[in-house]
């Protein structure tokens, strides 16, 4: 029986112990919490609301019909118009349409004709879960129900940036992004935290090394291994998984550089609020979870309710999946995806105040 | 310019614990001075004020001329800390602590040189050089410890109990290493809860829950003691020490080894009279005999005859 107390004992102190450790009390609650919210109602596959451009080629009453019926299934959300193929495919490169709708100037004929699409679907592929998207949409009994025969194939689906639809297309550059922040935020926020919890910041703030050297010498070999993981990530998608990069190198590394600016500065964020590195841990893993769940990365960024969308907003990855995917896929310029580096870089300036000013080179 | 430190009226709260209630302070250039108190008497909390880890809740603190802690970073070159835990990094060896630490204060490549190899030698970590400092003993650590805080040489010195890890054989080497750096011109503030260490001191300063309770020379603190200090000896020590403490003014007693040690105020009339006296029922064959104060006498009246003149005697030393 005393092997039964002192079980209990044991029990008893790891109970007291956590009491103490606010921070993980308060994450006990909140993870699970996150979670549920973010697999409950956040991630949903019935996708609605997918940026669209549209270049109407016939301008008929016929084809304002079908676009209003387009609308209507609420699956697509506003749609630019765009005035040739060119702007379309432009609209599509800098990711400010996913899809792509084509009508044929002759759609009156063709839709006579019955052995010609009408319609031309351009999928983003990109993205992920997309494509199913286009072919609900192909499905839809489109101007049926007025009572136009009908068309035997109306509607041609093309999936551009990645014709083959190969999963790894769209994973390999968006997992670059996840493995970032898992490494930036975690490595770093216990990187400071292990220092403090060892003694070692009480010796070196007591030097002339100032809070800017510190955190600055503290991160820059971070730096450095983000770059090489995005090296390694996109060599092994090349190699491994066949997946190119479309765009400029250089585009893609500055981009790099800025989301892992960006990941750091959250992590040294982390670093100042931590006082041990398992909180580290626990904090890193709360921004981890939306991160991957939030940012576009497994689930489209378009299914997402509005509340949902506008927390992904606040996490890089969301942006940097963008970025990346751009670059990488659609073969996009930086100019092309200049509000989400205006977007990482704010970020960036705003962890770094906070951060700043919540590290002082004393104790208290 | 004529004190190493000098502080007026420091204090520092922390919520609604006090952890120093306004103290005064002046340490001498080129000398040791020493904290003496126990645990939770505010020497970390003051030395950490001194180096400007700390902001002071009152009170004026100046260092080498600068008041900290607004110069505190001008202060930071000067000054050299060890902290009561280890503090340099385990995973490093003993030269690249070293080597770090000199290019944190921004040391040349020539002086880093001269100096590393000055402080491997000086303090017998030549051998250990490659060797990460996790795996060092308590007293390699602590010279390892000392001679980092030593690199940039610095003209003040603050050591937070630097030797409460270690062997005896080391805390003497320890202290040699000191003495031969205020023969350089080094001052050096040192806290500990050793009676010998303190004795070592030039100066001293005994801190009592947050207050300075005496402050001088050693052997002045010994001489200028408020306490007549008795020894009594061949005794039943359990029955002697019921009948001394039935007496009013006896304010502690201590035993060491086969005697047993009395303060008494010095106010105390006939202190060896009124003490056979209690003993004589059962212990009429004592020897009861005035003896010099020690060190830890002065500690024990400064800080326990001071406080409440009721308290119970202390049963143990």
């Amino acid at each position: 029986m005393s092997g039964l107390w002192r079980l209990l004992a044991v029990a008893a102190k790891e109970v007291r112990q956590l009491a103490c450790d606010r921070i993980t009390i308060g994450l006990i609650v909140g993870i699970p919490t996150i979670q549920l919210l973010l697999f409950g109602y956040a991630i949903n596959f019935d996708v609605r609301g997918v940026s669209a451009a549209v270049l109407d080629q016939s301008q008929t009453s016929l084809s304002r019909r079908l676009l209003g019926d387009l609308a209507a299934t609420q699956v697509l959300g506003t749609l630019r118009p765009a005035v040739s193929e060119r702007e379309l495919r432009e609209l599509m490169q800098q990711g400010a349409a996913h899809v792509g709708i084509v009508i044929a100037p002759d759609i009156e004929r063709r839709l006579a004709d019955g052995n010609r699409a009408v319609m031309q679907i351009l999928v983003d592929g990109s993205q992920p879960a997309l494509e199913n998207v286009a072919q609900g949409l192909g499905a839809m009994p489109l101007l049926q129900r007025r009572g136009t025969r009908a068309a035997a194939r109306p509607v041609e689906i093309l999936v551009a940036y990645n014709p083959e639809k190969r999963t790894a297309v769209q994973i390999v550059p968006a997992l670059c992004g996840v493995i970032l922040t898992m490494t930036m935020v975690i490595f770093t926020a216990s990187a400071i935290v292990r220092e403090r919890e060892r003694g070692n910041l009480e010796l070196l703030i007591t030097t002339p090394v100032s809070p800017a050297e510190l955190m600055a010498g503290k991160l820059l070999p971070y730096v450095v291994i983000g770059l090489i993981q995005t090296t390694l990530i996109l060599v092994l998608g090349y190699w491994l998984f066949d997946v190119p990069v479309a765009g400029s190198l250089v585009d893609l590394y500055f981009g790099a550089l800025l989301f892992i600016a960006a990941s750091l500065s959250l992590g040294l964020l982390i670093s100042t609020i931590a006082r041990t590195q398992f909180q580290a841990m626990q904090m890193a893993i709360v921004i981890m979870l939306p991160s991957i769940l939030m940012s576009g990365f497994m689930f489209p960024f378009e299914g997402m309710p509005a509340v949902a969308q506008g927390i992904a907003q606040v996490l890089p990855l969301t942006h940097f999946n963008e970025i990346i995917r751009g670059i990488v896929l659609r073969g996009a310029a930086l100019a092309d995806m200049r509000p989400e580096l205006a977007k990482l870089a704010v970020f960036l300036l705003v962890m770094l105040s906070l951060a700043m000013a919540r590290f002082r080179k004393r104790l208290d | 310019m004529s004190h190493a430190i000098s502080a007026r009226g420091l204090a520092r709260h922390f919520g609604h614990v006090i952890a120093v209630a306004g103290i005064d302070l002046d340490v001498p250039r080129a000398e040791i001075y020493g904290f003496l108190g126990p645990n939770g008497s505010g020497k970390s909390t003051t030395i950490r004020m001194l180096c400007g880890l700390l902001v002071p809740t009152r009170g004026t603190v100046t260092v080498l001329g600068h008041s900290v802690p607004r110069d505190a970073e001008i202060v930071r070159r000067k000054l050299g800390y060890m902290t009561q835990r280890f503090s340099l990094w385990d995973d490093l060896t003993v030269g690249e602590n070293f080597d770090f630490m000199c290019r944190v204060y921004g040391l040349d490549r020539a002086t880093r040189r001269e100096r590393i190899a000055s402080r491997l030698r000086d303090y017998d970590l030549a051998p250990l050089v490659k060797q990460r400092a996790g795996t060092l003993s308590g007293g390699q650590r602590q010279r390892l410890a000392l001679g980092a805080a030593t690199l940039h040489e610095p003209a003040l010195l603050l050591l937070d109990e630097p030797t409460s890890a270690v062997d005896p054989q080391s805390r003497r080497d320890f202290w040699e290493n000191l003495f031969t750096l205020v023969a350089r011109g080094t001052t050096i503030l040192v806290s500990t809860h050793y009676m010998d260490e303190a004795e070592r001191c030039h100066r001293l300063a005994i801190l009592d829950r947050g207050r300075i309770a005496a402050e001088g020379e050693p052997k002045q603190l010994a001489r200028d003691i408020d306490a007549t200090v008795i020894e009594i000896g061949n005794t039943d020590f359990v029955s002697a020490r019921r009948a001394l403490a039935a007496v009013a003014e006896v304010r502690s007693i201590a035993q060491l080894g086969n005697r047993l040690r009395v303060l008494m105020p010095r106010s105390a009339a006939e202190p060896e009279r009124r003490l056979r006296d209690a003993l004589a029922p059962d212990n009429a064959g004592a020897s009861v005999e005035r003896v010099g104060a020690s060190l830890e006498d002065v500690f024990v009246a400064v800080t326990r005859l001071r406080n409440g003149a009721n308290a119970a005697p202390e049963r143990a030393a």
